[in-house]
């Protein structure tokens, strides 16, 4: 028996003395360690602002690494961090935060740590940012996606979006370059020119989004359509892959999607029909579908507001990214599925979206019920009834993200079929 | 004694086999579960050390220091503890009944709705002190009659009542996400802060209500299931049907009655949430503390004063592995398998405190050989 006793003691403290060794071997804690590198010194561009050593920015995420629309953030964090040459005490990120009080106390948690900056990424999250905003005045809120910050003018809390509708346009390039591949090819005719598209919600956003994604599409490839299929949810692996499924089963030949998970781009992967993606390259995941995906590059808004509070500046009540300002991108293409010579198509395009001889929403290029638009009223402030409140057509063209960041394009246009509305 | 009979003796006696204790005595079983409690959290600073290469003694303090290192911290994991709490009280009563309700979840939710559904139709319109107590009687009574609804079932045809409460939970989200449609017409389904109907704050602590309230119900819940007829009642129908009915209980009612009261109380969890936290809802609102709440309940063995120590266990292991994906720069991936691993430890232990091993040593053989 008493044998027994020392031979567990002895294991005992040996497992105490692993941990002892390896706490002496590490060097530092991972988020106290001090900064080495000079701050602001090795971010390579021409006017650098010096960020002090204690400065901070919190970021607060819906959910992690796992969710491409997460992934995204946390990618253009660090590219940030890495920039900014912030060290890790410098930057906290705050994962799978709900969109309810959690985040508030997030928020306040955050504010308690030291930081100057604190960032939230989904829209739910707004209303729970703001309420933090109102009682923490000297701290900055910056809401990704939100459409609150113009009307509730504190001077703490603002939204941030990127005309993300140019990035979909020119993905939608690439797809009607595969239709008309497909058509060539003889695999389709031209009548056959179906695309299927995975949605969220029928909401602004997704509207925006896949409306622009067909436009760029129609530009090259004139007979397409499109069918939508919503999932009522931003993150359901399973849902978003039926939905997939299900477009394919009604003779979709090539499919997009804007939901977050990995479930429409593996769907298609697994029937071997060509993925237009979102939020980031699923090449690695499916090497033979994935054609191109466009994404919002936020490393260059999480620089520009580390800078700005930095230095005491006044951050953009409601900022929007573009081509221009490396917010809006597009991926490497894939390396089987994309047609021949849609890198130079892309590039013209792009060039044309940034000199302003295309507008993505031009009233010329899509009619509603077989009637060109002339005018159209968004709801643009936000308020309880949901009043549509501005005049949005100016010169023939729909402008989106003029009047506010986030989107306000909800129109349904000619071509496109709505399969169910919200969720089925 | 002939070699074959030697060989029969040792397949009699292997090296350990497992006998049932008898009572263990308090200071025993808390000793046990604090060693088991130990024995996990060197087993996990190991894994940490050989999977992430961070030292053990940062993780520690990320789990232990971190989570307590500001008020504000303290009183939310206390407010985390009242809410989680409050729904395992919920379930109890019928957990003591062995009716094995696991649609806390959905009794949550449509407590929340119905608050939720108050203070959007009503906010503004009715004064708050008026508002609040309707919110109160509607959470009170969806989260009733969503509880009924099985348990009538259960009491009139026997249908399982695990299957019905579960899926009794998917009706509750989908109905929120639906009145989310409703009450969104942009599509966005993202209700935000409604601005009336919010609970009052008192001794400017947004949490002191909910901690306040619960605390009362669990004193409630405790006197009510050990020293009321009915919780009397309850215990006999759990132990056997039969016994019930031989001293004149009618099961059926009884059932229906616990069950209108687990629901009621999930219901005031909801409005809880709701009225005094998001003033606000989602289909994520109750956030699967209506399965978490079943493990704390069984963990305090149906004892609502137990129940406060494993809400806390479970609250702290929570907050612990958010704080290490935040303190590491992690996903939650690892400090949940962590967490599992605790978890696994501490109930894995309950098994030594019912049983013990009974090693073979060297009187045992000799006994086996003269007989």
């Amino acid at each position: 028996m008493s044998k027994r006793i020392l031979s567990l003691l002895i294991a005992l403290v040996m497992m105490v003395g692993v941990a002892v060794m390896a706490t002496s071997c590490t060097p530092d804690k991972p988020n106290t360690n001090g900064n080495n590198t000079p701050a602001g010194s090795e971010s390579g561009t021409g006017d650098t602002v010096e960020i002090p050593a204690d400065f901070k920015l919190g970021v607060i995420l819906l959910h992690d690494e796992n969710s491409t629309y997460d992934l995204n953030f946390i990618n253009g964090v660090l590219a940030a961090k890495e920039a900014l040459g912030l060290s890790d005490a410098q930057v906290i990120m705050k994962r799978n935060i709900p969109e309810s009080n959690d985040c508030y106390e997030a928020a306040l948690d955050l504010v308690d740590e030291g930081c100057d900056v604190i960032f939230a990424n989904s829209f739910g999250h707004e209303s729970h940012i703001l309420k933090a905003a109102k009682e923490t005045p000297d701290v900055e809120f910056c809401h990704a996606t939100g459409t609150m910050a113009h009307t509730e003018k504190l001077a703490n809390f603002h939204n941030a979006f990127a005309s993300i509708y140019e990035g979909r346009f020119l993905a939608g390039v690439a797809a009607g370059m595969k239709l008309n591949e497909m058509i060539t090819a003889g695999t389709i005719t031209a009548e056959q020119a179906k695309m299927g598209y995975v949605g969220a919600f029928t909401y602004a956003e997704v509207i925006s989004g896949y409306t622009s994604f067909y436009l760029g599409a129609k530009s090259v490839c004139p007979s397409v359509t499109m069918e939508v299929q919503f999932t009522g949810s931003w993150y359901d692996e399973n849902a978003e892959k039926s939905a997939a499924n299900a477009l394919i089963a009604n003779n979709c030949v090539l499919i997009s999607q804007h939901a977050d998970s990995m479930g429409a781009p593996s769907a298609c992967e697994e029937k071997g029909i060509p993925n237009v993606s979102y939020n980031g390259s699923t090449a690695e995941h499916c090497p033979n579908t994935f054609i191109v995906s466009s994404r919002i590059d936020w490393a260059p808004y999480f620089k520009y507001i580390c800078e700005t509070a930095a230095k005491g500046g006044t951050i953009a009540t409601d900022w929007t990214g573009t081509i221009a300002t490396g917010s809006v991108v597009l991926t490497d293409l894939g390396p089987n599925a994309p047609a021949d010579g849609t890198a130079a198509k892309l590039e013209e395009i792009k060039t044309a979206l940034q000199n302003g001889t295309i507008n993505v929403f031009d009233t010329a290029n899509f009619k509603v019920k077989g009637e060109t638009l002339t005018s159209y009223k968004a709801d643009v402030d936000t308020d309880a009834a949901y009043e549509k409140d501005t005049e949005v057509i100016e010169n023939g063209v729909f402008f989106e993200s003029k009047f506010r960041s986030a989107p306000y394009f909800d129109i349904q246009i000619d071509g496109i079929t709505l399969l169910n509305t919200n969720f089925g | 004694m002939t070699a074959t009979n030697k060989k029969a003796a040792k397949q009699r006696e292997p090296l350990f086999h497992v006998a049932k204790r008898d009572a263990v005595p308090l200071w025993k079983s808390l000793l046990i579960r604090l060693v088991a409690l130990a024995l996990a959290f060197l087993f996990c600073g190991l894994l940490t050390f050989l999977i992430t290469r961070h030292s053990p003694l940062e993780l520690y303090e990320s789990m232990f220091l971190d989570v307590f290192r500001t008020s504000r911290r303290v009183w939310k994991m206390i407010k985390d503890i009242a809410v989680l709490l409050c729904i395992s009280l919920a379930v109890t009563p019928a957990f003591r009944m062995r009716f094995w309700n696991i649609g806390a979840e959905g009794q949550v939710l449509v407590g929340c709705l119905a608050t939720t559904a108050c203070m959007y139709y009503l906010g503004g319109k009715v004064p708050d002190h008026l508002l609040i107590p309707i919110m109160l009687v509607s959470a009170l009574i969806s989260g009733a009659v969503w509880g009924l609804i099985p348990a009538v079932f259960k009491a009139k045809w026997n249908t399982n009542e695990t299957l019905f409460t579960l899926m009794m939970n998917y009706i509750a989200t989908y109905l929120v996400a639906y009145f989310l449609l409703v009450w969104t017409p942009d599509g966005s389904s993202t209700l935000p802060r409604l601005q009336h109907g919010h609970l009052p704050v008192f001794f400017d602590n947004d949490y002191a209500l909910i901690v306040m309230v619960v605390v009362a119900l669990t004193l409630l819940m405790y006197v009510y299931l050990y020293y009321s007829k009915q919780g009397y009642e309850i215990s006999v129908v759990g132990e056997s049907e039969n016994t019930a009915r031989y001293v004149g209980i009618s099961v059926p009612r009884v059932i229906i009655r616990t069950m209108l009261v687990s629901g009621a109380v999930c219901g005031l969890a909801g409005f809880l949430i709701v009225g005094g936290l998001d003033h606000s809802i989602t289909t994520e609102s109750a956030g699967g503390r209506g399965f978490t709440a079943i493990m704390v309940s069984w963990l305090a063995k149906f004892n609502p004063i137990l129940m406060v120590a494993t809400s806390f266990l479970l609250i702290f292991l929570d907050h612990g592995a958010a704080r290490m994906s935040q303190d590491f720069g992690m996903s939650d991936a690892f400090p949940k398998v962590i967490t599992g691993i605790i978890l696994f430890f501490v109930i894995g232990c309950e098994f030594f405190i019912n049983y013990r091993l009974v090693f073979r040593t060297k009187a045992s053989a000799k006994r086996e050989e003269k007989a």
